[in-house]
């Protein structure tokens, strides 16, 4: 199976191409979904079982020698990352089933949302720089395709911007790939790597690693490049944000990881001095919106600004608590996120609203919605045992190692402030006196709860069982702190 | 040529980013293709501009060009041609749904939904 790298790209890809003759054939479109990522979720199991056992795994494509063509690289970090992309589609998928609704999903609502799946894992997976870009624009383009999808007027209007934005950062991209080439004189991701390391990254360099922050930022939304993300990420349906709020901006983090544990690393002083600040300022900002709002959905949108920078944070220790802290973060936070945006989506289905003001005493009509609501809000915040521990105490500690104390003491801090904007949901929404609610359907409701639970479930076993996953991070962090192992693996 | 190229390539940024930030929708779209054209000139002289030299590698050919800038841009080009096809579809269902294609009358707060 030497090919294995490129499964969990080609069959979401596949089955999106088949899904366009079935326009009109609603059940076969769900069916056909289904079977589509559940055999990219076996397929990328294996390969997170493969790379556990012999490593990391590097095709290229056409059987073109390595620094030539174009290189598809699996490592431990990418394969966590591609099979969690593929879970949480597939949670995503069984709740649209109900939510989305027969309109939109007439209009290729889920061959999208597999084409979309094909960029992220492609992003997650591919070893070339210029390629990267290129999966950036498939999942960027089936993106737009989701947000405006179904046209009311606010969709319209927002997703203007959201497109607008990405057509810039894009530009940008192009132009930082540009610099680097002229610099370099390769693409290879690996290639890149030695050649910088020849040359001992002269200023040039951190300038071009400045500006890739500046590209992957806009996507990963870090401050000041944030302002998009709230806006756009309210109008499209909340299955639609529960995607992007698990799988986009993370692609752009791990674009930020990847290029600045691979290249950009014998200039740390200055590099990673500026992608702490940028992330603790993230953070901040994150709280202050988190707080700001009475709307579930600005919330839980604040929630991932926050989450971006914890992550980038960690990352931008360099050491192996911060990192391996950060993956398991970033593993977490996709999880949880996707929990929580299937959580408030049931939330606003049974009331009828997004304003937490006129929400109340849920918890007397709906009890088991208000337990896992409860359960992912106190995993988002980090409640031992539940996931989000887990990844901020190691973030934590290796900040403190690195000696970056007052970056560490906000980073915890900011725990609070997550877990009251998230508290506060709950109080409003299910504490006080009921409120009239609207007429709605139980069976819906149950079928929604359905895939949500087994999420969250999910998640509080993420959390319990640290233990095992341990090995797996670690072979993930290695990677990312030694690039030798990245580069022997693509270069033989 | 090197320079003169640099040149052009900064006159299409200006002009692009003077488009960009005007209110009308229309002169937006056509920034952001004037944008990428800048981009993609960009990296063709980043690439090296290989003047007569062909773009290929075989025995008799002892000067060559790089071949892989024109491959990156090509690539680039069908991009953004695709991008900006969707935006002007897009635009012209906002602008039919909102009665206006002037971005101030665009912000949108909740009270106007």
């Amino acid at each position: 199976m030497i090919n294995l790298p490129l499964l969990p790209i080609i069959l979401p890809f596949l089955f999106a191409i088949l899904l366009l003759f079935f326009k009109e054939n609603v059940r076969i479109q769900r069916a056909l979904t289904l079977v589509g990522v559940i055999i990219s979720l076996i397929a990328s199991f294996y390969l997170l079982v493969t790379v556990k056992t012999e490593g990391v795994l590097a095709v290229t494509l056409g059987s073109w020698p390595a620094p030539f063509g174009i290189a598809m690289v699996s490592d431990m970090f990418s394969a966590l990352l591609v099979t969690t992309t593929l879970l949480i589609t597939l949670f995503v998928v069984v709740y649209s089933f109900t939510a989305i609704g027969e309109e939109r999903e007439r209009f290729f609502y889920y061959p999208a949302i597999l084409f979309m799946v094909t960029g992220v894992n492609g992003a997650f997976t591919t070893g070339d720089i210029f390629n990267m870009f290129v999966f950036f624009e498939v999942l960027l383009i089936a993106s737009y395709l989701l947000i405006v999808l179904g046209g009311e007027k606010k969709q319209l209007r927002e997703s203007i911007k959201y497109i607008l934005v990405n057509v810039v950062s894009s530009a940008l991209f192009v132009i930082t790939i540009a610099y680097l080439y002229s610099v370099v004189g390769t693409l290879n991701m690996a290639d890149i790597s030695v050649k910088i390391a020849e040359v001992g990254q002269p200023g040039i360099i951190t300038v071009i690693a400045v500006l890739m922050l500046i590209v992957f930022g806009v996507k990963g939304a870090i401050f000041p490049l944030y302002f998009w993300l709230p806006g756009s990420y309210a109008a499209p349906p909340v299955p639609v944000l529960a995607l992007f709020g698990a799988l986009l901006t993370k692609v752009g983090v791990y674009a930020i990881m990847r290029t600045y544990t691979l290249f950009f690393i014998h200039n740390v002083g200055v590099t990673h001095e500026i992608l702490m600040v940028v992330s603790v300022l993230t953070v901040i900002v994150g709280c202050i919106g988190a707080l700001a709002y009475f709307d579930l959905k600005q919330i839980i949108i604040y929630n991932i600004v926050i989450a971006v920078g914890v992550i980038l944070f960690g990352a931008a220790q360099m050491n192996e608590a911060g990192i391996s802290g950060a993956i398991f973060y970033l593993v977490h936070d996709m999880l949880i996120k996707g929990a929580l945006f299937l959580l408030i989506g049931i939330i606003i289905y049974v009331t009828g609203t997004s304003n937490l003001r006129k929400m109340g005493g849920l918890m007397k009509t709906h009890a088991p919605l208000g337990w896992f609501y409860l359960i992912a809000a106190f995993g988002l915040a980090g409640i031992p045992p539940l996931s989000g521990f887990i990844g901020k105490l190691l973030i934590a500690q290796g900040a403190f190692e690195a000696g970056n104390i007052w970056g560490s003491i906000i980073i915890l801090a900011s725990s609070l402030i997550v877990l009251l904007s998230v508290i506060r949901i709950f109080i409003y929404a299910f504490w006080g006196e009921p409120m009239e609610l609207p007429k709605t359907k139980r069976k819906p409701y149950a079928r929604m709860m359905l895939p949500t639970i087994v999420l969250v479930v999910l998640s509080v076993l993420y959390g319990v069982g640290t233990e095992w996953l341990i090995p797996y991070v670690t072979d993930a962090t290695d990677v990312l702190l030694q690039p030798s192992i990245y580069i022997d693996a693509v270069l033989k | 040529m090197e320079l003169v190229m640099a040149i052009l390539i900064g006159v299409l940024f200006t002009a692009a980013v003077y488009l960009i930030l005007s209110r009308s929708l229309l002169k937006i779209i056509i920034g952001t293709g004037l944008l990428s054209h800048g981009a993609h000139l960009l990296i063709l002289t980043m690439g090296g501009l290989g003047g007569l030299a062909p773009p290929v590698i075989s025995k008799s050919v002892t000067d060559f060009a790089d071949p892989l800038p024109q491959a990156l841009i090509l690539t680039a080009i069908v991009i953004s041609f695709g991008v900006t096809a969707f935006m002007l579809v897009m635009a012209y269902r906002a602008y039919a749904v909102h009665k206006t294609d002037d971005m101030n009358q665009l912000k949108g707060n909740d009270e106007h939904d």
